[in-house]
């Protein structure tokens, strides 16, 4: 297997606003070496070595079943709740291993937040929802700054123009797209460092998609963002770099231009065209 | 007798049936089943209904029509004079019956020959010197009025049943003859067949529902009757509870205050050990616990749910009331006078209920998806965050039906109560003292010589139904929320 995860972005970061990220472009976010991961006997990733640059959008693509979704696990530790599942190899934050069984599981998961594939709104207010994270990880001083933080994470999350007049309504009452907007933003409102997205837009309208495109457009500025996508136009759309997965194995990655124009691997170029998958 | 005989006899034709009708159906072909319109089976299968359903259908209309007639016949050939002696016709019916059931069973024994127990004109004193020699007993004196209602009684009965038997074995036999007539290639038996099913399923639905309708109907005559003989007001407002047993009514009071009192009060003690024991092993079961050890305590758990209601009572007298006794009685704390409390009924009957709340709150918690302890989980949250911002919440309403599901049973519960609570009706604070619950107190009120015409016994009535208006309501009220939280999800 070809690997070189030893390459440097040029990242597009250069192009953000904030002045002390540029020093800091070259270096990546997170970093997944030699990653495997078993559910029981079978193993789901092979050796997967591959870098998150930071206040960029990575795309995971790759047919069903490659493990896509176990690699995005990984990075939050959410396969921890998975009894089978084992993973081995060093996956870091900012240079700290996050396998390290000194590290607090619960603070990593508000450093790196998560999407799901499927709206998954609590049944709660659309207030209470995004003030569950600020809540238990006492994020406000008292209740005006909480307001302060939901109000301001439903704005980035471009919901709070359709909400303002119905914070106190249950979130589950709200659109398909409308809820998986009122996630990010409960995601984003415990201010994380990276943002996990599995197939956030695979129950959307096109409509809400585009919604969905443009906020993470604009939330790459704050955050790195890794998202997986089935869809070829979105990967192209949203992200700077793809990495493409297939039966297990990180077949190839890099700028996002470069894999859908001029893919190296053979299996890349099949997959891009549709024609395995 | 003779009926389980024509019921034997009625089964057998209709075995015989479903091999003659195959029979038929295939020799009509030359035993190629291609050309039948229906398997084999079908035409015997049709055959077997047509000699079984009608058949038994009579059987059972006429078992039950046939005293319902008898008694109207003769009842109303009774003359006036001899029910003024007794105090009512009703009275009298069930003398004469019984006279009849004594006849039968004396001819059987033969202390009295058959043409005695015949004879219109026959010596009373022979007759009740011949009921003396069998055993039987009687609670009043023989008339002539009665011994020869009596007679007719037993030879109507005698007649219908024959006739009866006649009847339904024609019917049968008529059945059989119809269903191989109707066996012929071209005959739908398949969707006959099918037809039959779908009346048998729906009959034996109907009975289900149609019983019930029966047992609340006659809770609500006999507790009309019982408001007739005894002020609705005081029955439901009186404070006291003290039946006498010498007398028809007068003197008794019969206040279901107290003993709903003790109801509640042992429900609430139940309920108070029930819930919060019962939900936390259901959350440490269906969050906490690995596979292995779930699949060893779920089962476990669910023992405790089949133990009769009568061990659990033994336990609450022989085991939980000295206990506690020995620790609040006269050695101890002072404030208990025997084993029999309200304390040692609702320890052991919340005991009872800890399986029922925990399996319920169980499969409610397991219906929480578990996209939103991911989605909590996500956001950082602890497991036990999780599960108290998000999956209690989320279960809370299925939780609360659950609750009042148990709540129900601990208030329809006996025999803890029985055995653990006492017999004394009181209203009282104090959990360590005796009380008792309408539900002993219906026991209590019929066991032994019931006279069905007494405010006393009818009362019992009157008990079930309010019993039953409060469990009814409180089971609505839980289905209702239980319903609602579903749909939450679906
Ligand atoms: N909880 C689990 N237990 C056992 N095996 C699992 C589990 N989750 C995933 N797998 C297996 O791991 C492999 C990778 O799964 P994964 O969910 O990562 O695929 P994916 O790339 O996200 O696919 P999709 O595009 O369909 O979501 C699959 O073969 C799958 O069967
Ligand atoms: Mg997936």
């Amino acid at each position: 297997m070809k690997m070189d995860s030893n390459k440097i972005y040029k990242s597009e970061a250069a192009t953000s606003h904030l002045p002390g990220m540029l020093h800091e472009a070259a270096k990546p976010k997170m970093r997944g070496e030699n990653v495997n991961v078993f559910y029981g006997e079978k193993q789901a990733l092979f050796d997967v070595n591959l870098d998150i640059g930071a206040n960029e959008v990575t795309a995971l693509i790759g047919p069903s079943g490659c493990g896509k979704s176990t690699f995005l696990r990984c990075l939050n530790r959410m396969n921890d709740t998975i009894d089978i599942c084992r993973v081995t190899g060093k996956i870091t934050l900012d240079d700290d291993d996050i396998y390290d069984p000194k590290i607090d599981v619960v603070e990593l998961r508000a450093r790196v937040g998560m999407v799901f594939q499927k709206p998954n709104p609590f049944p709660k207010s659309i207030f209470e929802n995004v003030a569950y994270g600020p809540r238990i990880h006492g994020l406000s001083r008292n209740k005006t700054d909480l307001e302060e933080i939901v109000v301001t994470s439903l704005r980035r999350a471009g919901l709070f123009q359709e909400v303002k007049d119905r914070m106190h309504q249950p979130g589950t009452g709200l659109s398909g797209g409308q809820q998986q907007r009122l996630c990010i933003a409960r995601a984003i409102a415990v201010s994380p460092e990276v943002i996990l997205m599995d197939e956030p837009c695979s129950a959307l309208d096109p409509i809400a998609t585009a919604t969905v495109e443009e906020l993470i457009d604009e939330l790459r500025e704050n955050y790195t963002i890794v998202i997986v996508t089935h869809s070829m136009q979105q990967a192209a759309r949203v992200s700077q770099k793809t990495a493409f997965f297939h039966l297990g194995n990180l077949v190839e990655h890099g700028d996002t231009d470069e894999i859908f124009q001029n893919p190296r691997e053979e299996r890349t170029k099949n997959y891009i065209t549709g024609r395995i998958g | 007798m003779l009926v389980l005989w024509a019921l034997l006899f009625i089964l057998a034709l209709s075995a015989t049936g479903f091999f003659l009708g195959r029979q038929r159906a295939l020799s009509l072909v030359n035993g190629d089943q291609r050309n039948l319109h229906s398997m084999p089976k079908y035409y015997g299968s049709n055959v077997a209904l047509k000699a079984l359903v009608p058949a038994a259908l009579l059987l059972v209309v006429w078992s039950i029509a046939q005293p319902l007639y008898v008694n109207y016949s003769i009842s109303s050939s009774i003359p006036e004079s001899a029910v003024s002696e007794t105090s009512s016709l009703g009275l009298l019916m069930a003398e004469v019956r019984r006279v009849a059931d004594g006849l039968d069973s004396t001819v059987a024994q033969g202390t009295i020959s058959d043409e005695l127990a015949r004879d219109p004109n026959a010596d009373l004193n022979s007759i009740t010197e011949g009921f003396k020699s069998a055993g039987q007993i009687l609670t009043s004196e023989i008339t002539r009025p009665m011994l020869q209602a009596a007679q007719s009684y037993r030879s109507m009965r005698r007649d219908g049943r024959f006739y009866m038997i006649i009847a339904v074995v024609a019917l049968s036999l008529l059945g059989l003859i119809w269903g191989i007539r109707e066996t012929q290639p071209r005959f739908r038996a398949r969707n006959v067949v099918e037809n039959g099913l779908k009346v048998l399923l729906i009959s034996a639905a109907s009975i289900a529902i149609l019983t019930t309708i029966g047992i609340v109907l006659s809770l609500i005559f006999n507790t009309y009757e019982f408001f007739t003989l005894y002020p609705a007001s005081d029955f439901f407002f009186g404070t006291s509870w003290a039946p006498s047993f010498s007398g028809r009514g007068g003197s008794s009071d019969l206040g279901i205050l107290p003993l709903l009192w003790g109801t509640l009060y042992i429900s609430l003690v139940a309920l108070v050990v029930a819930v919060p024991i019962g939900l936390f092993a259901a959350i440490y079961l269906s969050e906490y616990a690995g596979p292995q050890l779930r699949a060893m305590a779920k089962p476990m758990l669910e023992v405790l749910a089949g133990i009769p209601t009568i061990v659990y009572g033994l336990f609450a007298l022989l085991t939980v009331g000295p206990l506690l006794l020995a620790v609040f009685g006269d050695e101890g704390v002072g404030i208990m006078q025997a084993g029999t409390a309200v304390m040692t009924a609702g320890l052991v009957m919340g005991i009872m209920l800890i399986p029922f709340v925990s399996s319920l709150s169980d499969d409610i918690i397991n219906a929480v998806p578990q996209s939103m302890r991911d989605g909590s989980y996500a956001l950082g949250a602890t497991q036990s965050e999780t599960i108290k911002k998000v999956v209690l919440p989320a279960a809370l309403p299925g939780i609360v039906g659950a609750i009042l599901l148990a709540a129900s049973r601990a208030i329809g519960e006996t025999m803890i109560v029985v055995l653990g609570a006492g017999a004394a009706a009181r209203m009282s604070l104090n959990p360590f003292e005796a009380m008792t619950t309408v539900t002993a107190k219906i026991v209590s009120q019929l066991t032994g010589d019931a006279d069905f015409s007494s405010p006393e016994a009818l009362v019992a009535f009157a008990l079930g139904m309010t019993l039953f208006v409060i469990t009814l309501g409180l089971n609505i009220i839980a289905l209702y929320i239980v319903r609602k939280y579903r749909e939450q999800y679906e």
